[in-house]
């Protein structure tokens, strides 16, 4: 049964081997765990998984596993108790209330409702937010539940007889990770090592030996070690497809902040004009003139826009022909700006390569860019990086 | 010697058998978890609970794996040549011992918590494999190998920037430290604010979960932001009215600077209070 276990985990993806397999039956041996199927839910939770994100695949391994083993426990998981509720329902209304109540109707029918309330409640409070009673719709008027002080959850964890691995807690950890998440580490990865390079060594060698030329004695010079020396300026195209793109990169970028002296980030859409922004609900509020940012940014920051290039040229060449607004002056000139300032600078594009040839405006942006466009691949990433840290 | 939460601490049932496995097989204990969950509180509270001493190794980006075992001060040693200092004969004098070092020579079982282990460069884990292994290693400078007495109990945090290597994982027990829920939250409450009127909490919870559920915050704020608030709260006698009389077209709870705390957030906040305005 338990290589069966085993097996299933590695069937789900799970990447447990039996080095875990050996120390859960070591604990085992030595008596870590009180002997209840929670218990050894918990145990081997801890030992064969060690990404949150797999949590909820290890539920559900666990009780197709376990399922024959444990069937007297939480035979019907959703039932709550009859008299359970009516301790709640004691609890949650004065007699006052409870009278007028069951002058609405019979005990029966009441208990169908605040059962029915109940596991709205719960499935809501699971969800994480309100708690019962917030809004004034309820049959039992304004003030028909006071909440205060009742732990409904504590209580029904008992009584319910649902099993934890059957509540699918970790549910969500696992749906956010989906979105390639192995690529996104390696991805990472690469953004890291770029952000190290140019990390100093800590004795400075030259003023150490000029020092020591110099006085006659072994002079030795510190130098701090400077980390984190790369600074990034990221121009995100937002709206319609590219929004998952860019959660991605934004993501991408975040998640390696740490690494980074600066980091910092406006969005755009489809070419640069004269206002970028930093919201977009608020785009078009609050915007910041690039011009602004040009000045504000020194030249020794690293641009990496992120975007699909697709539009129409117009959008690009033409003053005037931004779709959104009216541009004095052409994306293109935009476009020009950066690039003169900014020695170090790239553009992404999540589109696959082999089609950027059919794309008109993705040729322009592409020679604006004095082809540094790079797709939005490991590789891409990598050539992009290797782009920016070159010696400029 | 089993860790069942302690009078500041509290320990959910799956929290206590990983740390019970971990401590009895003396293997680390790998906790994750959004910011502010009690990953670092938790090392605290378990060397309590056992009556050991906390040894702490914060990790920094720039923190490397050998500095756990020691540090060997060539430069120190230099200067005091050139200034002809006695010690200078003596390499001991400039080897500084590390907190793996301290924790294996510790005279009493130790607490090692290695906190924040994702901030270091990524091979850092790995490095450390040999010796949280071998649970000993060797002082070249000197020609001393270290050993521990006895294996100490290592809590490991991480904050999920980043991947662990899987040769590192396979030798820890994990736990993932999931968000409170609203009995779990209040018992934490209930621990750092004893006999606190239950009203208040259970409104300052209502609003405390619905802002974590707003769409699109940059930073939600955590279990230590929720104690935050509740002790400016506290401290500023803050009439339960202002909390129950939920006026939509304030959208920004009292205090908020305690919750929130990034100026976007802020802002967030602030529109959509000025949309319940226009709305009402
Ligand atoms: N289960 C708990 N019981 C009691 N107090 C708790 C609990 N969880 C969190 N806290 C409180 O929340 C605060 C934050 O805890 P801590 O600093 O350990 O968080 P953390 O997970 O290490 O955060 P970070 O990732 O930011 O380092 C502390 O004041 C701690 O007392
Ligand atoms: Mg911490």
């Amino acid at each position: 049964m338990f290589f069966n276990f085993l097996d299933e985990l590695r069937a789900a993806g799970i990447n447990a081997s039996l080095k875990e397999h050996l120390i859960l039956l070591e604990a085992l041996d030595k008596d870590a765990i009180e002997r209840t199927p929670e218990q050894f839910y918990y145990l081997s939770r801890s030992v064969f998984v060690k990404d949150e994100g797999m949590l909820d695949r290890f539920d559900q391994v666990f009780n197709k596993v376990f399922k024959g083993l444990l069937t007297e426990y939480g035979t019907n998981p959703q039932e709550i108790p009859a008299d359970w509720l009516r301790a709640v329902a004691e609890k949650f209304l004065t007699p006052e209330e409870m009278a007028k109540i069951e002058s609405l109707g019979s005990w029966d029918e009441i208990m169908e409702t605040l059962k029915k309330r109940l596991e709205e409640q719960q499935e809501r409070h699971e969800g994480g937010n309100k708690w019962i009673g917030t809004g004034g719709t309820s049959p039992f008027g304004h003030s028909g539940y006071n909440p205060e002080g009742v732990r409904i959850g504590g209580e029904s964890k008992h009584k319910r007889a649902l099993k934890v691995w059957e509540k699918r807690e970790f549910q969500n950890l696992d749906n956010t990770r989906e979105l390639g998440t192995r690529n996104i580490k390696i991805a990472l990865r690469r953004l890291r090592k770029f952000a190290r390079e140019g990390a100093a060594e800590e004795l400075d060698i030259k003023a150490t030996i000029d020092g020591t030329a110099r006085q006659g004695w072994l002079d030795i010079h510190m130098r701090p070690e400077r980390r984190n020396a790369i600074k990034v300026l990221l121009f995100l195209d937002v709206g319609g497809s590219m929004d998952p793109f860019v959660k991605l990169v934004e993501e991408l970028f975040s998640a390696a902040t740490a690494e980074f002296k600066n980091l910092e980030f406006f969005y755009f859409h489809n070419c640069l004009y004269e206002g970028v922004w930093k919201d977009n609900k608020r785009r078009f509020s609050e915007r910041t003139p690039t011009w602004e940012v040009l000045h504000k940014f020194p030249h020794d920051y690293k641009i990496v826009f992120v975007g699909d290039a697709a539009m129409s040229p117009y959008e690009i060449t033409h003053p005037g022909g931004s779709v959104e607004h009216f541009n004095e002056e052409a994306g293109a000139v935009w476009m020009h700006r950066v690039t003169n300032t900014y020695p170090a600078t790239v553009w992404l594009n999540p589109t696959p390569e082999a089609h950027w040839g059919y794309s008109q405006s993705t040729k322009v942006i592409k020679d604006l860019m004095n082809d540094r466009m790079f797709p939005l691949t490991l590789d891409g990433l990598e050539d992009a990086m290797r782009e920016l840290t070159r010696k400029h | 010697m089993r860790f069942e939460g302690t009078k500041s601490y509290v320990a959910t049932d799956d929290l206590k058998v990983a740390v019970n496995a971990a401590a009895l097989l003396r293997r680390p204990l790998l906790v994750k978890g959004e910011p502010g969950t009690g990953k670092t509180v938790l090392a605290e509270e378990v060397a309590k609970a056992l009556g050991a001493p906390l040894i702490t190794w914060n990790i920094k980006s720039t923190t490397k794996a050998h500095q756990g075992l020691y540090e060997y001060d060539a430069v120190a040693r230099l200067r005091d040549g050139q200034l002809g200092d006695e010690r200078v004969h003596d390499i001991r004098n400039y080897i500084k011992k590390g907190k793996l070092w301290e924790a294996f020579e510790s005279p009493v079982l130790p607490v090692l918590l290695i906190d924040e282990i994702d901030k270091a460069d990524i091979e850092f884990p790995n490095d450390l494999l040999q010796e949280l292994d071998r649970m000993s290693f060797d002082v070249y400078e000197t020609h001393e190998t270290i050993t521990a007495k006895e294996r100490p109990i290592i809590i490991i945090t991480s904050n999920n920037e980043k991947e662990l290597p899987d040769a590192f994982l396979r030798r820890c027990f994990f736990h993932y430290i999931k968000f409170p829920d609203r009995d779990t939250m209040q018992a934490i409450i209930d621990v750092h604010f004893p006999g606190i009127q239950k009203i208040l909490v259970g409104k300052a919870m209502d609003i405390f979960y619905e802002v974590r559920d707003v769409p699109g915050l940059k930073k939600k704020p955590s279990t230590s932001e929720l104690l935050d608030w509740l002790k400016l709260l506290l401290a500023e006698d803050m009439p339960l009215d202002v909390l129950q009389n939920k006026d939509p077209t304030k959208a920004i709870p009292p205090l908020h600077g305690a919750l929130l705390k990034n100026e976007q957030d802020v802002m967030l906040f602030e529109r959509l209070a000025f949309m319940a305005r226009r709305q009402g």
